[in-house]
């Protein structure tokens, strides 16, 4: 057992998910048999290797800072599922 | 044969000699939709008005004495992640069955200057996170060769299009073997191209350093033109290749004669369903006979490639996912007290079990105290697993697998055993790893079930790809035809 349902709590919180008990439960579960998988990668010395988060060789991409048309704010808002004076409508904050 | 059997370049050879018209084919799609869709099911969405008109005005520019281009007037299903301008783009998630966008991805751009015919949008796992299609939050689509079992997925509703006839070709996305593993369940040729030549502008992002988009055909040479069409740099996507590419249908001569290939031993061993093997073996012989010289070699860290791929794509997919909260488009929980509670319940009600799942292993991954064990150790084996492939490539040209462990299984199989459902990924996604290109072609059967054969190319090496692959399929030797299911 590597993760603890409280754990899995704290996890559900951070990724803004609200698990039912008995999602949590059965997430830990699952989650738990991934992990043990997982620690395969551990068996693997790598202390002279390099990570590659990207496998182009590509840096530093640039275009010309020129003005260029962009989407127009009724189309921007045509998703929201709320808006108001040309903004997006939220429930409050505080 | 019907029309809608037909490839892109037959229609297309019709069409300029004025044998047929666009609308008739369009026309002959959507009859074929109406007649089949209710046992298959690979859309969630269809644009018959739209497409007619389209096809009218392919119409119009042949009458007119217009020079056409090979995908003019041909139906294409385009995967329903990729954004379609005033075309309803739902990813299979509940989270966006409302979400209507205001852009076209650059793929859908080119294939309107092609002009060609979007039928639908197809059915999928859902945020392309499954290899089954039973994550969709809508429905399950099923395999045309037995609607019993499952066409394999993410992209498991373009591939049963194709294969079905409800449409000619079209577009999956392929993030561990999306578009590979789907074509080998469906019996029809998928490619995954290398990362960065086809533009991910507008396709909605899974694990952004693996997706790729790609053709979904029934033979190499519908592959190769719709190939031609989607690829080359775009501006829009800061991991395009800056690359011209070439023309792919030259490389569809027949010859491959000299070819080297290599048959990597860890993809052939425990896990593998032994007539697959099989099938893949006799393959060889096919390729031997035609002049290639093929031997085994090694990629001596692949079991490492599957728990790498998923803590790298969940990573990734945890923050890729942070964007749905339910502010700026698709589903929002209204009942919320304030905006912490509307994010935690718009996602809760909007994601379904497995892409919770994935979003939760992501952040444990990148979280304070595991970074370094698990998302900085993915990252090292993934520079191991390239480093395997380029040393196998200093010897061959291409390489060659299978595409999944066995045939396509039953719904209900695997979909309460997450890792099992994972294995069946484990011929691909180190190829996704790597970045490189590989396509699926139809190999053979195993119990009446079509089964895919895998060509791995070096990066940018789709040509060779394309030229091995076509070189199989016109020899005719275990070429997979289409059932022409009665369904």
């Amino acid at each position: 057992m590597k993760i603890t349902e409280q754990a899995v709590e704290q996890l559900a919180l951070l990724s803004r998910l609200d698990l039912t008990a008995e999602d949590q439960t059965a997430h830990t579960k699952s989650i738990n048999v991934i992990l043990d998988y997982l620690d395969l990668l551990n068996k693997l010395d790598t202390s002279n290797v390099e990570p590659a988060a990207h496998v182009l060789p590509l840096k530093n991409v640039f275009r010309e800072d020129r003005l260029q048309p962009s989407l127009a704010k009724e189309l921007a808002l045509a998703n929201a599922p709320e808006e108001e004076a040309g903004a997006f409508k939220v429930p409050r904050i505080f | 044969m019907e029309l809608y059997y037909l490839t892109a370049h037959q229609l297309h050879d019709m069409l300029i000699k004025k044998e047929i018209s666009a609308e008739e084919i369009t026309r002959a799609v959507f009859g074929r939709i109406e007649a089949v869709e209710d046992k298959i099911r690979a859309y969630v969405t269809l644009t018959r008005e739209t497409a007619e008109r389209q096809a009218r005005e392919v119409d119009k520019s042949i009458a007119a004495g217009e020079k056409i281009s090979p995908l003019a007037g041909i139906p294409i299903a385009i995967k329903d992640n990729m954004c379609t301008a005033g075309v309803r783009t739902t990813c299979a998630s509940k989270i966006l069955y409302n979400f209507v966008p205001p852009y076209n991805a650059t793929v859908i751009e080119r294939l309107n200057e092609a002009l060609s015919v979007m039928t639908g949008k197809t059915n999928m796992d859902e945020f392309a996170m499954g290899s089954s299609t039973e994550n969709s939050a809508f429905f399950t689509t099923c395999n045309p060769w037995d609607t019993d079992r499952v066409p394999g997925g993410s992209s498991g509703g373009s591939a049963a299009a194709v294969a079905a006839g409800e449409t000619i070709v079209a577009l999956g996305s392929d993030t561990g073997g999306s578009i590979r593993q789907p074509a080998s369940y469906c019996g029809v040729v998928g490619l995954k191209p290398t990362y960065g030549s086809v533009s991910r502008f507008g396709l909605v992002a899974y694990a952004s350093s693996l997706d790729q988009i790609g053709p979904i055909t029934r033979d190499v040479t519908d592959c190769a033109l719709v190939f031609n069409a989607i690829s080359g740099h775009d501006p829009q996507d800061s991991t395009s290749a800056p690359y011209d590419q070439p023309d792919y249908t030259s490389y569809l001569t027949g010859d491959i004669k000299g070819l080297k290939i290599g048959v990597p031993k860890e993809y052939m061993g425990e896990g593998i369903d032994p007539a697959v093997r099989e099938v893949i073996r006799e393959t060889v012989k096919v390729f031997s006979g035609l002049g290639a010289q093929v031997e085994e070699t090694s990629l001596p860290h692949s079991e490492y490639a599957l728990p790498a791929y998923y803590l790298l794509a969940t990573a990734e997919a945890s923050s890729n996912l942070a964007r749905y909260d339910g502010v700026r488009y698709g589903y929002r929980y209204k009942e919320a007290e304030d905006i912490v509670d509307m994010f935690m319940k718009t996602r809760s009600e909007g994601f379904g079990a497995e892409v919770k799942r994935r979003i939760m292993l992501g952040t444990y991954a990148l979280s304070a105290g595991y970074y370094d064990a698990f998302y900085n150790q993915a990252l090292k084996v993934r520079t191991l697993i390239k480093g395997d492939f380029d040393q196998a490539f200093e010897k061959y040209d291409l390489l060659l697998s299978p595409v999944a462990p066995g045939p396509a299984f039953k719904r209900g199989e695997k979909i309460a055993d997450p890792l099992q459902m994972y294995m069946v990924d484990i011929c691909t996604l180190s190829i996704n790893l790597a970045g490189i290109p590989a396509i699926s072609l139809p190999g053979g059967f195993v119990n009446k079930l079509p089964v895919g054969l895998q060509l791995i190319g070096k990066p940018f090496g789709e040509g060779d790809i394309l030229r091995a692959a076509y070189a199989f399929e016109q020899s005719g030797a275990r070429c997979c035809k289409l059932n022409l299911l009665q369904v």
